[in-house]
């Protein structure tokens, strides 16, 4: 009888030999929220009306009803969210397979380039650099973009804009053929607030990630945080978005499991 | 010679603070006519339509030829004044509070005697005077005798400064100053000697032209205040509720469509959200602070503004979800207004025409600036009233609209 | 301007007498500053002393008339059930300070016209901590529209307007309406009934606390609870029950007098006097004694020009020129009037009547006056806007003379 890993698995966690790391940000009327030109529809920031609390609306209960857009705080792009990939099978959050979900972690570290220039751009070449260190990425593998532009606790300076519109880090065309081309990854992960750069509308094609990353039928993540708390490989990402009829994404509770002795910080 | 007001002394905060209190405001339905007319800054009385005998007190049918074709018209006021009293010991506990209180008996030149309240101004008897119409604290119409000439420092009478909403000396809150109209009225408040404005503004990433030059100004504090979150209203009022002497509801978000040309309701919420919600957002948490302010000291809680647009009377079908959420705000103004005035805080709505601004980039002029929009709104918080319509286009649509809804509608429906 | 219709400015002078036609019993309930009790008590009282002081039973009185302004929700109809008297001639009239005059007048004519046999006159109010302020605030629908929202003072500052205007138009000053109220004062020492026990000093007028200029405390009433009340019946009743009475010689009455002028200083009895004067067949040089409805000083200054005692605007030369104590050269208001009597609501409209018939059937309770034949009591009041609308008087006198 072959030993079941999950059983040893649940022994980890209870032990701490493997802990859960958070890589979501606080859902608050105060995170930061993509805006569009005004012409355009916009995504429903996170707002939330208590309903009752413990008072003459509801004696003994306390809860709230809250709205957003399904692109709101750390949230999940799907396939169907883009142009490109309309037309793919089980591309919304109710029909992809729910095997993607879970996968491995691949965390390329650009924090240093990213303080220096806010409209950094990782390149295959920088991304080849970073296997010739840590080893070749995996197939189905998720790939984290790290800038610490989560650690940016003032809005303004997280949404970073000014008269030529928004400056955070993504990555470049290259990038994103050669991780789907080359690599076959499952789905790109980043802190801003959108997988491609806040300039993303000028490279080519506009939003190269979103473009074939979803034309690819594969994933997106945004807003994510503590990810200078991952190992560069090693992780094991859970980024499971709300089952929505026909949904283009959801905002999740993005969760790594880590061993114990790769958990960086306390 | 009127002494003008000095800035008051600060507060004394173990004191207990001086609740409201409001002087009669029982009317009979005729009488509130006169108010009516005064909510619009006019003085008014019934002139009959078969003899023309102007009627006062105000009543159902004319004092000489039984006539029921009374009218109201706007009177130029101008009269003698026959005698006057200073009133020492009163029977209301709002005058007893303010004692004492001049009064003055004036024979008006189209015929009626009239008792009014007297501004110091006034010369002694006899002497000619100018009557006019205010609310008085209870959001009543009231008459006064003005003297015929300006006087230096009149606003500053305690009379009638408890029937003005002066921004003298006052703290204000500008829901959004970061639109031009927003700017406009932080820089027209300043200059009528408001004491301290506090600019809202939503969207800090946002960055507007102007706005870093008057958050400079000594007398601005920004205020993070996003009108579509429960939580920062109610945190900010929670910070500053307590000192908001003038609140002006400037946020508002104005998309050019009507039903067909958009489809999906996402743009239509979003104005409702600020200008419906937003409003009763604003009320629920800055609200019930300033009514029971309203007699905190010579800087007391007094006016509520609203930005509405004339479109909220009638419907402007290329602006139609626009118009449909002023005539949601409108509504609930109105209950907002019956609230306050328990309180004695004046709510003023404005209804101003289209706005030389992006959202009415596309229509004709007459547009109405910035500026001239500021203006209008200290005016009406100087003069008390309820009810302004600034500008050239928002004075024909209210002229078409009360002369026949019907008609207007179809006017502006293509 | 239009199709208005000019006043008349005479009567006609073809009213009918009032021979056959007497007042008997003069009766107060004594008043009180407050009182727990209803105005139903007080006119319950009221009748009950009408009928001690006229040995007759209720069942006699079959018509009432009632002057007041705290019956509500009741008027003179509920007080029939109440007390148990069945009448076939009612009247209600909440006219202040014209009630008892214009009760009088209905109550004359009624029995004249055999309507009634015997008819009870009551005014009765009564007054609680907040009477005054919720009745000035529901008074009227002008006073409630265009007086009380300014400054809320009453009839004080009404008045307050009136007499600063009569003062500047006629040269009146402070010290002439002290004399009056001083009088009063002393008149009001010898009546038992009166509010006010201390005697007046000018000096205590002229620096008492001051209400609304130029009103101050002892130029106004003060309110209270209390009634006064009598009965009018034929001469040949009065006679068979052995009851004093005294003769109505001359009344008058009028509403609304004046509308035009701007502001009040006559009232309608100048249009009145003459028909009331030479109805009676005298003239004002035979009046002994006057009972002025005196809400303000200024109203007995303005009722005894309008009165025809002398020239408007000479009223502050004859205060000036004559005493006004009962035993003066002019008496005025001889049980102290309401200035120092009291003012309990509608039964200062009676006050005067009540004090002239004790004074002419020698019933008095306050000082007499003496010889007195011939005396005028007044009827004022009913300020619903800037002026009192009503006006009206009566001459009474004697039974013999």
């Amino acid at each position: 009888m072959t030993e079941n890993p999950l059983v040893s698995l649940a022994a980890d966690l209870l032990s701490g030999q493997i802990r859960v790391v958070d890589l979501t940000q606080t859902l608050s009327s105060a995170f930061p929220q993509i805006v569009l030109p005004p012409e355009f529809g916009q995504c429903w920031p996170f707002r939330i009306e208590e309903v009752s609390r413990y008072d003459e609306r509801g004696s003994a209960w306390y809860w709230n009803n809250f709205s957003c857009g399904e692109h709101t705080g750390t949230h999940f792009d799907a396939p169907i969210h883009w142009v490109s990939g309309r037309d793919l099978p089980n591309n919304a959050t109710d029909t992809l397979p729910v095997q993607h979900l879970v996968g491995a972690a691949c965390v390329i570290d650009c924090s240093a380039e990213a303080a220096a220039d806010p409209d950094f751009l990782l390149t295959a070449n920088h991304l080849q650099r970073w296997e010739a260190v840590h080893g070749r990425i995996p197939p189905r593998s998720w790939v984290l973009m790290r800038t610490d532009w989560s650690k940016r606790s003032d809005p303004v300076a997280y949404q970073n804009y000014d008269e030529t519109g928004q400056h955070t880090p993504g990555p470049a065309t290259d990038v994103v053929r050669f991780l789907i081309d080359e690599r076959d990854v499952v789905g790109f992960g980043s802190e801003s607030i959108g997988t491609d750069a806040g300039q993303g509308y000028h490279l080519k094609p506009p939003y190269p990630c979103h473009y074939y990353m979803h034309g690819a039928g594969r994933y997106g993540l945004q807003c994510l945080t503590n990810l200078d708390l991952l190992p560069p490989t090693g992780a094991l990402l859970f980024c499971a978005p709300l089952k929505i009829k026909n949904g283009s994404g959801s905002p999740i509770r993005a969760l790594a499991l880590v061993r114990g002795e790769d958990h960086k910080g306390g | 010679m009127i002494p003008p007001l000095l800035r008051p002394k600060r507060k004394n905060p173990i004191l207990r603070t001086r609740l409201p209190l409001l002087p009669p405001s029982s009317r009979s339905r005729a009488a509130l006519g006169l108010t009516a007319a005064a909510a619009l800054g006019r003085f008014e009385l019934q002139v009959c339509g078969s003899c023309g005998i102007v009627q006062y007190p105000p009543r159902e049918v004319c004092h000489g030829c039984l006539s029921g074709a009374l009218h109201w018209r706007e009177q130029s006021g101008s009269g003698e004044l026959i005698s006057t009293t200073t009133v020492h010991l009163s029977q209301d506990p709002y005058f007893r509070e303010r004692v004492p209180w001049r009064l003055g008996m004036v024979r008006l030149d189209v015929g009626p005697t009239v008792i009014v309240h007297l501004h110091v101004g006034c010369a002694p008897v006899p002497s000619r005077v100018r009557v006019g119409a205010c609310l008085d604290k209870s959001g009543q119409g009231v008459l006064m005798a003005f003297p015929i000439d300006e006087v230096p420092n009149m606003a500053d009478d305690t009379q009638l400064r408890e029937m003005t909403c002066d921004p003298k000396f006052r703290k204000v809150l500008v829901t959004d100053g970061k639109t031009d109209v927003g700017q406009a009225i932080v820089r027209g408040l300043i200059a009528a000697g408001a004491d301290l404005v506090w600019v809202g503004y939503a969207e800090p990433w946002k960055k507007i032209p102007g706005f870093a030059a008057l958050a400079a100004l000594p007398q601005v504090a920004l205020l993070p205040l996003d009108l579509s979150d429960s939580r920062s209203v109610k945190e900010m009022a929670g910070e500053i509720g307590g000192k908001v002497d003038i609140l002006i509801n400037s946020a508002e978000v104005h998309r050019a469509q009507g039903i067909a040309s958009r489809s999906g309701i996402e743009a239509a919420r979003a104005e409702m959200d600020i200008n419906y919600f937003g409003l009763l957002r604003l009320a629920q948490e800055f609200g019930p602070v300033m009514r029971s302010r309203a007699a905190d000291g010579q800087s007391s809680a007094t006016a509520w503004v609203n930005l509405l647009s004339i479109y909220a009377l009638c419907n402007y079908p290329s602006h139609g979800t626009f118009s449909a959420s002023k005539a949601a705000a409108l509504s609930l103004s109105q209950c907002l207004r019956a609230e306050m005035r328990a309180g004695g805080v004046r709510v003023i709505n404005v209804f101003p025409g289209p706005i030389d601004d992006e959202w009415n980039q596309t229509l004709p002029p007459p547009k109405l600036t910035p500026e001239a929009l500021a203006k209008a709104i200290v005016n009406a918080l100087k003069d008390g009233v309820e009810d302004i319509y600034p500008g050239d286009v928002a004075q024909e649509w209210l002229a078409r609209w009360e002369e026949s809804p019907k008609t207007l509608e179809r006017e502006v429906s293509v | 301007m239009g199709a208005v219709s000019e006043p008349r400015l005479t009567t006609s002078g073809n009213s009918r007498d009032y021979r056959d036609v007497v007042l008997v019993a003069p009766i107060t309930v004594p008043y009180v500053r407050y009182s727990i009790r209803s105005a139903h008590w007080f006119v319950a009282h009221a009748l009950a002393r009408l009928l001690k002081e006229s040995n007759l039973n209720k069942a006699d009185i079959d018509g009432l008339s009632l002057g007041s302004f705290t019956l509500a929700p009741d008027t003179a109809i509920g007080l029939t059930q109440h007390l148990g008297i069945t009448v076939r001639w009612l009247d209600h009239v909440p006219l202040g300070g014209a009630c008892g005059i214009v009760a009088l007048r209905r109550a004359l004519r009624a029995v004249q016209a055999g309507d009634a046999e015997v008819v009870a006159c009551i005014g009765a109010d009564t007054n609680h901590v907040d009477s005054f302020r919720q009745s000035l605030g529901s008074f009227s629908v002008f006073a409630r529209d265009a007086v009380f929202p300014y400054g809320s003072g009453g009839p004080n500052a009404s008045f307050a307007f009136l007499t600063s205007y009569y003062m500047r138009t006629f040269g009146a000053t402070r010290e002439d309406f002290g004399k009056i109220c001083v009088a009063q004062r002393d008149n009001a020492l010898g009546y038992p009934h009166a509010m006010f026990k201390k005697r007046l000093t000018l000096e205590e007028y002229l620096g008492a606390r001051l209400i609304a200029d130029p009103i101050r405390l002892f130029d106004c009433v003060m309110p209270c609870a209390g009634a006064e009340a009598f009965l009018v019946m034929t001469r040949q009743r009065a006679e068979a029950l052995g009851l004093p009475y005294a003769i109505v010689r001359a009344t008058c009455e009028r509403h609304n007098a004046f509308p035009d002028d701007p502001i009040q200083i006559r009232g309608g009895w100048v249009l009145d006097r003459d028909h009331l004067y030479s109805a009676a067949g005298l003239e004002p040089a035979d009046i002994d004694f006057v009972e002025t409805y005196d809400d303000y000083p200024v109203m007995s200054m303005i009722q005894i020009e309008d009165l025809g005692f002398c020239e408007k605007g000479e009223g502050p030369a004859f205060i000036r020129r004559h005493s006004l104590t009962t035993d003066g050269t002019f008496p005025i208001n001889t049980s102290g009037g309401q200035l120092s009597a009291g003012q309990a609501g509608c039964a200062a409209g009676f006050l005067g009547l009540v004090e002239s018939i004790r004074q002419l059937t020698d019933r008095n309770l306050a000082r007499r006056v003496p010889e007195a034949r011939f005396g005028i009591a007044v009827g004022f009041g009913m300020i619903t806007y800037d002026r009192g609308l009503c006006s009206g008087a009566a001459i009474l006198s004697r039974a013999a003379v």
